[in-house]
Parts: structure tokens; sequence; C-alpha cells
């Protein structure tokens, strides 16, 4: 079980949440070429070890919130204290 | 016959058995040398089977196969075992029904007994939508000349019938797709056999060996890495190695070793987990999953019950069992099969898979010259084995894409042209 700290919440165990995935920078859709668009949509880094990720917190508070996990390990730790 | 070396049959058998004495080791521990011609990187079945097939098809043997734990120890070793080629695109089809035909063979072609039983595959269907994209499935299937049809709940229950098909229950069952070719196979054998076969051809299984950098020259990224450039090696933690040459088949690490050549993937690490149950007298003939219940479930030669799932909510590369998982499973399960309440659970594990965003593989060249990738196995790359190890081969000697992966390319997330196999293997591996 992973055990996930939602900002709102508190601890809560991870099925209550949405893992919504690593923080990828988002182009400009404006300007960004198909190419860049589709990169930013597809392809991730997957890291073994220290990864700013998304929460979505789907039975509780409902907000997208941050947070820094070890995918080795699921160890995590608050973006602030890093 | 000594095309893999020592020939395994009855008489040898019987003569072992009276005389006690030792079978000869399957493979060796060659010495490593400094350079290869090709260098795999993973000793699963896909590796094993690409370096078999270019030392038997294409007669390249300066080949080493590079493995950082034992033969099998990742996806190919924890695997449920099931194949099939009744997919949902024609590529996807086509291609793993090449499989099939190579696993209808294999016993015989690697001299290994790897107990291929095709025992008829069920995907159960419990709503409407689910009805339709069987329907879909079966015509796509059909047109392709592959035996697949859709069936209904009395047929159902004649095939199987410890399935409860009765129509109140939670998820009533209101059809399957039915596949008479699909079954199971013995996947340690599989790779046995391969691994077997290609060290007799004289590739250098190399275990306990981790790759630790892919060395790049003249790419656009840090240290030559990158598009525009080529491989000339590999960094191990027993030494380097350069090679022209040099293929990723890490399935659930393959983003990894991807980003040591600077060529990312679309690719996001997941755990599956699968369990067994105690052994029972065999009652059930086929292999049943259920896409809407999370869950698939094939009895074993020894009567074991072995139960798989979808993958795991939340990407990591940590393998542990969770209780979410044996609780979901267990419910689902009695959904299906109220009968088997009393048995019990004797093990569960849990594998790395490398999951694309289209349920489709990655294979084939990429923008670093040299370096090529068999990746995004997900759930379903243990039937995919043989036809992707020969396709590989073919690409790798030929310098030309085989045909029947030129969908899989890498460049296929860029250019906007996915292969969507969802609808066929989220579940169902
Ligand atoms: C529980 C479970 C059930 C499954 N059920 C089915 C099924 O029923 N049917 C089906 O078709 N598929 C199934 N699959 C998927 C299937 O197991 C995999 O897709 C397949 O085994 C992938 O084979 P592979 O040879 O590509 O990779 P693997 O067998 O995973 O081998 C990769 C190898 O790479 C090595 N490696 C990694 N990093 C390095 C490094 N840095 N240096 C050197 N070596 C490295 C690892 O040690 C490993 O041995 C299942 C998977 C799991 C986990
Ligand atoms: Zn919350």
């Amino acid at each position: 079980m992973i055990v996930v700290p939602c900002p709102n919440c508190g601890p809560r165990n991870s099925s209550d949440l949405r893992n919504a995935g690593e923080v990828v920078p988002r182009p400009d859709p404006q300007t960004a070429s198909l190419h860049e668009w589709r990169s930013y949509l597809y392809l991730r880094e997957n890291p073994a070890g220290w990864v700013t990720e998304t929460w979505y917190c789907r039975s509780g508070c409902r907000r997208y919130f941050t947070i820094e996990r070890n995918t080795a390990t699921n160890e995590i730790r608050d973006p602030g204290n890093s | 016959m000594s095309r893999h070396g020592y020939t395994y049959s009855a008489g040898k058998l019987l003569r072992h058995g009276l005389t006690r004495g030792a079978w000869p080791r399957m493979w060796g521990r060659p010495e490593r040398r400094d350079s290869y011609e090709v260098v795999i990187i993973g000793g699963g079945l896909h590796g094993l089977a690409t370096a078999y097939y270019l030392a038997e098809n294409h007669g390249i043997t300066n080949v080493a196969v590079v493995d950082k734990g034992y033969l099998g120890g990742g996806g190919s070793g924890r695997n449920t075992a099931i194949v099939r080629s009744n997919y949902l695109t024609p590529e996807g089809v086509a291609f793993y029904d090449r499989s099939l035909h190579l696993y209808n063979t294999m016993a015989a072609d690697l001299n290994l007994n790897v107990m291929l039983s095709r025992r008829g595959h069920l995907t159960l269907a419990h709503t409407d939508s689910a009805l339709r994209t069987m329907n879909w499935r079966a015509e796509v299937n059909k047109f392709l000349d592959i035996d697949s049809s859709v069936i209904g709940p009395e047929e159902v229950k004649r095939l199987t019938p410890s399935l409860d098909v009765s129509t109140d229950t939670r998820y009533p069952i209101l059809g399957a797709l039915y596949h008479p070719p699909g079954g199971i196979v013995r996947h340690d054998a599989v790779v046995w056999g391969y691994a077997r076969a290609a060290d007799h051809l004289g590739v250098h299984l190399l275990q306990e060996t981790e790759v630790l950098d892919i060395v790049c020259a003249g790419g656009d990224g840090p240290e030559g890495k990158g598009p525009g450039g080529r491989v000339t090696g590999v960094r191990t933690s027993r030494g380097d190695i350069s090679s022209p040459v040099v293929v990723n088949c890490t399935a659930g690490w393959a983003s990894l070793i991807s980003n040591m050549a600077g060529v990312p993937l679309a690719i996001t690490t997941h755990p599956l987990q699968a369990a067994v149950t105690e052994p029972c007298k065999v009652f059930l003939p086929t292999v049943v999953v259920s896409g809407s219940l999370h869950v698939y479930v094939s009895q074993t030669d020894r009567g074991e019950l072995v139960f798989g799932a979808s993958v795991d909510p939340v990407g990591t590369y940590r393998v542990n069992g969770t209780l979410e998982f044996t609780e979901e499973l267990a419910g689902h399960v009695l959904e299906l099969m109220p009968g088997i309440s009393k048995m019990r659970l004797m093990r569960q594990w849990s594998g790395l898979c490398d999951m694309t965003p289209d349920y489709s593989p990655i294979m084939g060249h990429t923008p670093v010259e040299g370096y090529l990738v068999d990746v995004g196995w997900g759930t379903y790359g243990f039937k995919a084995g043989p036809v992707a190890g020969e396709t590989m081969a073919e690409t790798i000697a030929t310098g030309r894409t085989a045909e029947l992966i030129a969908a899989f390319t890498i460049d296929r997330f860029t250019d906007g042209d996915l292969v969507g196999e969802k609808g066929a293997a989220a579940v169902g591996h």
C-alpha cells in the first residue's frame, strides 16, 4: 500500500486517488509543433528513482496536487523539502 | 541429432533414470569477449529468441545476450503463459498469429517439451459494449483466417461448466469471444529452449552482467547520445564491450536502458500481479478472461488455478504484492465461479510491465544508428517472444524493418499513428 499525503485530506491510501503520472512541461498549444505536442503527450522519462508527479484526489477533495515519489522504493516527500 | 547439442529423448530419459547419470548443463558460462557483432540487453524470452534466430536463420553467431540477473528472471519467468492471436488490429492479429505458428512446432524445433496446450480461450462479455468489442474482434479475426467467434451463455456453460451463467448475478455473462487455438505453455521451458539452442549455436549468454551505460558517438545530446548519432558499445558491471549493434530487450526496464542512448520512450512501468492456488482435481478446461471483472484464470496440468489481473494503477519499479490485489481477485473470481470458495491461495507474485499508450509494442530501428528496441510488451509479451525474435533478427541482419513489425515503429507516437490494441489487451494477456 502506498500512502499519499493530500494537502487537504491528509494521508490517504493511493487507491483513493489517481496517479496522473510524471510532470512534463506543457508546450504552448498556440506555437507548439505537432512533434512537440505529441512528445509532450506520449514520451516519458519513467526513471527508477525520484520523480515529480501529479495526483488527483479522486474520492476526496478532487484537487490535483504535486509530490515527489521514489519509484524504486515508493517513498514520498514534499517537493518543498527536497 | 545434435543440432541443439545434447538431444533429449525417451531413450535418454530411461538411460539417465537407470544409471542415475547427471544430465549435461543446458548452456555454458562463456568467457566474455571485448567485442561482438550484436549485443542484446536482456536475457528474457525476447533477447534469447532474437539471439537464436540471428544464429539459426542468418548465421550471425558473434552475439552476446547480457543480463543483470539470471536468464528468465524478468517477466519471462513470472507470466501466466497465455498464448492467443485474437487481437483487435489487423497488424496485431497477423503478428501474434505468426507467433502461435512458431509455438506449434517449437517443441520439435528446440528439442524441448514446452507443454503447449491449445485448450481454447474465452473472453467473457458482461455488458453490451463488451459484446460489441467481441463482435468487432471476431470479425477482424475471421477476416484474417483466425479461428474466433462470439458465442452465447449456453455455449459458454457447455465449454466451461464451472462458470456461473445465471442471469441474476451482479455481472451476468452475456456471451464470450471464443478462440479455440488459444491456450497456455510452460514459460520456463520456452526460455530454456531458446537459451540452450542459442548457446549451442555459439551465442554468449552473459548472466549477472549489468549494463550501466550505452556508449554513443555523433548524436545531438550530451556525450554524443541521441538522434543523429550511432552506438559503439555498452559499459557493463564486468567491463566495456564494443559493438555496432545494441538491442534493448529489457521490458519493464526498457526506459532506463533507452534513456542511456538518449532515446526517450512512450512507456511507463507498472507492476502486474498474479497468484496461484493449491492444486485440485482438473475441472477447468479453458482459459477464462473477464475484462469487466479484471481477472483471468487457467488451470495447470498439476491442478493449480493460476490467476492474473490488470496492472497495478500506480507506476513503480517496486514489485511487492498487495492485499488490494488478492481481495479484489478473490471477490471477482467468486462472481464467476462460486464453487471454488474453499480453495486456498498458495502464492502471489509480481513482475514489471512496460506499458505503451496504445497497448502495442515498440520495435525496430531508432533515431540512433545501431540502437534497436524490442520493448513495450506490457502484459502480453510472452506469447510474442518467438515472432519478436524472428522479426528483430531479420531487421538486424538485413538492415530493413521486417514487414510484420512495420506498424510498431518508435516514430508512430510523434507521427500520431497509434495502433490501438487496448480493446484486446488491457486484461486478457
Ligand atoms: C504477472 C505477469 C503475467 C503475465 N502474463 C502474460 C501472459 O499470460 N501472456 C503473455 O503473453 N504475456 C504475459 N506477461 C507479459 C510477459 O511476461 C512479458 O511481456 C515478457 O515476458 C517480456 O519478455 P522480455 O524478454 O522482453 O523481458 P523480460 O523477461 O522481463 O526480460 C528482461 C530482462 O532484462 C534484464 N535487464 C534489465 N535491466 C538490465 C540491465 N541494466 N542490464 C542487463 N540486463 C538488464 C532483466 O534482468 C530481465 O531478465 C505477463 C507479465 C507478468 C508480470
Ligand atoms: Zn484530497
